[in-house]
């Protein structure tokens, strides 16, 4: 198992964004996380990453404890994180950000074909030497993508990748995500359900800070507490 | 990359042992404080440009590194330790000040202000050192008056033979010229290249694994290491130390310098420096108008007008003429 | 007792001191997110008004709250149509432009003014407290800080200009977005600022008598305190004075004001460190 939560809680005042999920992950798997707003996904989504901390609960990462750890400490174990809003070094090349993604990890001579072997994965040879701050909304994504990519991280967490895209962008990104399986393990945090329906081996759906249902796509249409959540009881009950 | 550094090196050699002979001694005496300066704005403009990091009183490295200077020097007769001293001492703060900032997480502003306070404390503090029971060892601190008689640099462990005018200028020249081409070289390197992504992005490069507090802490040290470099240079030039090293306006000063030049470029803080302390001086001497005035206007006109600065106003002017690849991060 | 009384006094005083000399700040911060480093300048002209006016005979009291606020205005109006108006959201070169600003006004105030201090005695005379004297016009300064405090929450709470402004204040696309003239409010705020600095000026100019550098001692008083007092306005700057100015003035009366100048700075710096968004920042959030 590559990653577990146990009884996690997130409280804010008196709100409980999340409250006490138990969530397994296995190694290779390719995970949607799927929720109305305010559902608590980016919550739970950020207490994995680091960036907060749990009220009570445990995380666990390959193994080990990671819920009091720091972001960087995490991204050290070979967790890759893409938030929700972009996190890149606009002021600097494509080829440079990407190169940053290796640094640590690579030794310095093999940066430059590590580099140039991504920019072709994400489809920016021509781009490479432009300002990332430059690019547009979707190249912007890959840039990201590419970044955390560079590492080989085993687990990959994704928060709304293909938020903002265009349908080409889109299909773009779900070929990408596509040939991440079996070497990475992917979570996706989404709202677009054709591009959870096109990636998701299994979906985790959550309501209220708690995890309402767990299981493939079929199953989870099918559930009728996801039906009765998300369509209403007389709606869910009319369509098959 | 090695070309262009070559190119800085031969070109700044040029430089220096061209002057002095077209322009005179009294020119050459200001133009060694002047390099000295521009180390200092050097050091801002590592911290800030290519950190991120706003130290609005970097002045107080400035100052613990001319002071400890004087006071070393005065106590060993030797400039030897007391540039060691020099480094040392703002080194040492630099380190208390970053793990305090740095490692408790404390945003940009709110760096700046701590900075700024910084400066405000140690300016009180020695300027109310005047009475003379202040004394470290041989050396008196002498609060608002400063501490005059300051020794002059000598040969390493050789106290008798000192430096003279000339010898300051092409000493101050050369560290200045070292100083540029190592820290271009410092932003080359893995290093170097990080801080800049933390500049860019703290987020994002802690995303990537790298330990965003370090990272600032060190290149808080060095720029201290380098305006305490500064402050010993200035205070062996003028062979007197004050309070005013410490001050908010000598601070706000350096932070002129570095915007006016270009924030972000290396070779920015140097010009800004240089030009902004020429004009300074020629218009106190000539007096025919209030140097603050002309200061002020020059200052609102470039913000307006050229809001990076010089340097990058210059650089996209030649880059429109003579089109080519963008780089990375440093200039 | 009388000790304490005075004691208690002087703290006021201090406190009273500090906000009068932060409230133009933290107007312009609060409300506007512009920093103003040319804040001390405001209040260095506003005392050269003030002084002008009562040596050309104008009355003590029309020359504190009328002149010098109103030069102040106009002064205020002018640079913010233009300067301040065009770096909207350029924090950083905000602050070099009023830094410039700030030395043009030291210039242009040298240069016309002179280099030394002016100054007008102090009205009022002295009243007894015990066995201590106490100068009748330290309680005018409380009593001012008192006044100034009162009117901008009543400002701030119950006028129209005061719902708009905050609202602005919150967020400026939405208040746009709903009808608000927004530059005409940064205007006004901008003003609003500079008069508060002007009667600050005005009033400190009997104590401490005006030169053209006397600004430069204001500023990063001024600035910390603002800092620390967090991002509302009037809360923020009432309870970092209150705050700020005690720890000073209590530890300046132990020993010397060079101490309790730097216990100010170093109560700032923790108070940062424990609140790094400042106090109002965490405390008091909704208000003004």
């Amino acid at each position: 198992m590559i990653l577990e939560t146990r009884q996690l809680w997130c409280r804010f005042g008196g709100v409980a964004a999340v409250a006490g999920v138990d969530f397994q992950l296995e190694e290779g798997e390719v995970r949607c996380l799927i929720g109305a707003n305010g559902a608590g996904k980016s919550t739970f989504f950020k207490m994995l990453t680091g960036q907060l901390r749990p009220t009570s609960g445990a995380i666990s990462v390959m193994g080990r404890d990671v819920t009091r750890l720091a972001p960087f400490e995490i991204a050290r174990l070979g967790v890759g994180v893409k938030m929700q809003v972009p996190a890149l070094f606009d002021g600097i090349t494509v080829r440079e950000s990407l190169a940053l993604g290796a640094l640590r990890t690579l030794e310095r001579r093999r940066v430059g074909d590590a580099v140039q072997a991504m920019l072709k994965q994400i489809q920016l040879e021509a781009e490479a030497d432009v300002q990332v701050g430059l690019l547009s909304h979707g190249q912007r994504q890959w840039v990201e993508l590419g970044m955390v990519l560079m590492a080989d991280p085993k687990l990959v967490l994704l928060d709304e990748p293909a938020a903002g895209m265009t349908r080409g962008e889109v299909e773009k990104t779900i070929a990408l995500i596509g040939r991440l399986r079996g070497r990475h393990t992917v979570v996706v945090v989404e709202h677009d359900m054709h591009f959870v329906g096109r990636i998701a081996e299994k979906v985790t759906v959550f309501h209220r800070g708690m995890v309402l249902a767990e299981g493939s796509m079929d199953t989870i249409l099918r559930d009728s507490r996801v039906r009765e959540v998300y369509l209403g009881r007389k709606a869910g009950g009319v369509r098959g | 990359m090695i070309a262009k550094l070559a190119l800085a090196i031969f070109g700044g050699l040029a430089l220096l042992c061209g002057l002095p002979l077209v322009v005179e001694t009294y020119t050459l005496f200001n133009l060694t404080v002047f390099a000295a300066m521009a180390i200092f704005a050097l050091s801002l403009g590592l911290v800030w440009g290519f950190s991120g990091i706003l130290s609005l009183g970097q002045s107080v490295f400035f100052g613990l590194g001319a002071y400890a200077y004087a006071i070393a020097a005065i106590n060993f007769s030797d400039s030897t330790p007391a540039l060691v001293a020099a480094l040392a001492a703002p080194t040492t703060l630099a380190l208390l000040i970053g793990y305090f900032a740095f490692f408790g997480r404390v945003t940009d502003v709110y760096f700046g202000v701590i900075s700024l306070t910084t400066s405000l404390i140690l300016y009180s503090l020695v300027n109310s050192t005047s009475d003379q029971s202040f004394v470290i060892g041989k050396a008196p601190l002498g609060g608002y008056n400063g501490i005059p008689s300051v020794p002059p640099i000598n040969w390493p462990f050789m106290p008798e033979w000192t430096l003279g005018f000339e010898d300051m200028y092409y000493l101050t020249g050369v560290l200045l010229l070292i100083v540029y081409v190592g820290l271009r070289l410092l932003l080359v390197s893995p290093f170097g290249r990080i801080c800049i992504g933390v500049r860019e992005s703290e987020t994002r490069a802690e995303l990537l694994g790298y330990d965003v507090r370090k990272y600032k802490l060190g290149m808080f040290c060095i720029g201290a290491a380098i305006a305490g470099l500064a402050g010993a240079l200035f205070a062996a030039w003028g062979s007197f130390v004050g309070p005013d090293s410490f001050s908010v306006s000598f601070a706000a000063q350096a932070i002129i310098w570095v915007m006016f030049g270009g924030l972000g470029t290396l070779i920015g803080p140097i010009i800004g420096c240089v030009a902004l302390q020429a004009i300074t001086t020629w218009l106190g001497q000539v007096k025919i108008i209030d140097p603050n005035i002309v200061l002020g206007l020059i200052f609102i006109a470039a913000v307006l007008l050229l809001p990076q600065g010089i340097v990058p106003a210059l650089q996209g002017l030649y880059r429109r003429f003579m089109p080519r690849r963008q780089g990375s991060g440093a200039a | 007792m009388e000790l304490f009384l005075i004691t208690a006094i002087h703290v006021l005083y201090a406190v009273a001191s500090l906000f009068l000399m932060t409230a133009g700040l933290a107007v312009i911060f609060g409300m506007m997110g512009v920093i103003n480093f040319a804040h001390g300048e405001f209040l260095m002209v506003g005392g050269f008004a003030f002084v002008l006016a009562v040596q050309a005979g104008i009355n003590t009291w029309v020359a504190m709250f009328l002149v010098a606020p109103l030069v102040c205005v106009i002064l205020g109006l002018v640079v913010e149509r233009l300067i301040i108006r065009h770096l909207y959201g350029r924090t950083v070169d905000t602050i070099l432009a009023t830094w410039g600003l700030s030395l043009l006004l030291i210039g242009i105030a040298s240069v016309t003014l002179g280099y030394d201090q002016r100054g007008v005695g102090q009205p009022f005379g002295s009243i007894a407290i015990g066995a201590y004297r106490e100068g009748v016009y330290t309680f005018f300064v409380i009593g001012m800080a008192a006044v100034v405090v009162a009117l901008l929450y009543g400002l701030l709470r119950w006028t129209s200009f005061g719902l708009v402004a905050r609202g602005t204040m919150e967020n400026a696309a939405m208040a746009w977005a709903l009808g608000a003239d927004v530059k005409r409010i940064y205007a006004l705020t901008f003003a609003l600022g500079a008069a508060l600095s002007g009667l600050a000026g005005a009033i400190f100019a009997p104590i401490a008598g005006v030169m053209p550098v006397s600004g430069t001692i204001y500023i990063a008083k001024a600035f910390i305190t603002v800092i620390s007092g967090g991002p509302l306005p009037l809360s923020g700057a009432v309870l970092a004075s209150g705050l700020l100015g005690t720890v000073s003035e209590l530890t300046t009366i132990v020993s010397t004001p060079v101490v309790g100048h730097v216990a100010l700075l170093a109560a700032a710096i923790l108070l940062l460190r424990i609140l790094p968004s400042g106090i109002t920042g965490r405390f008091f959030r909704g208000g003004v």
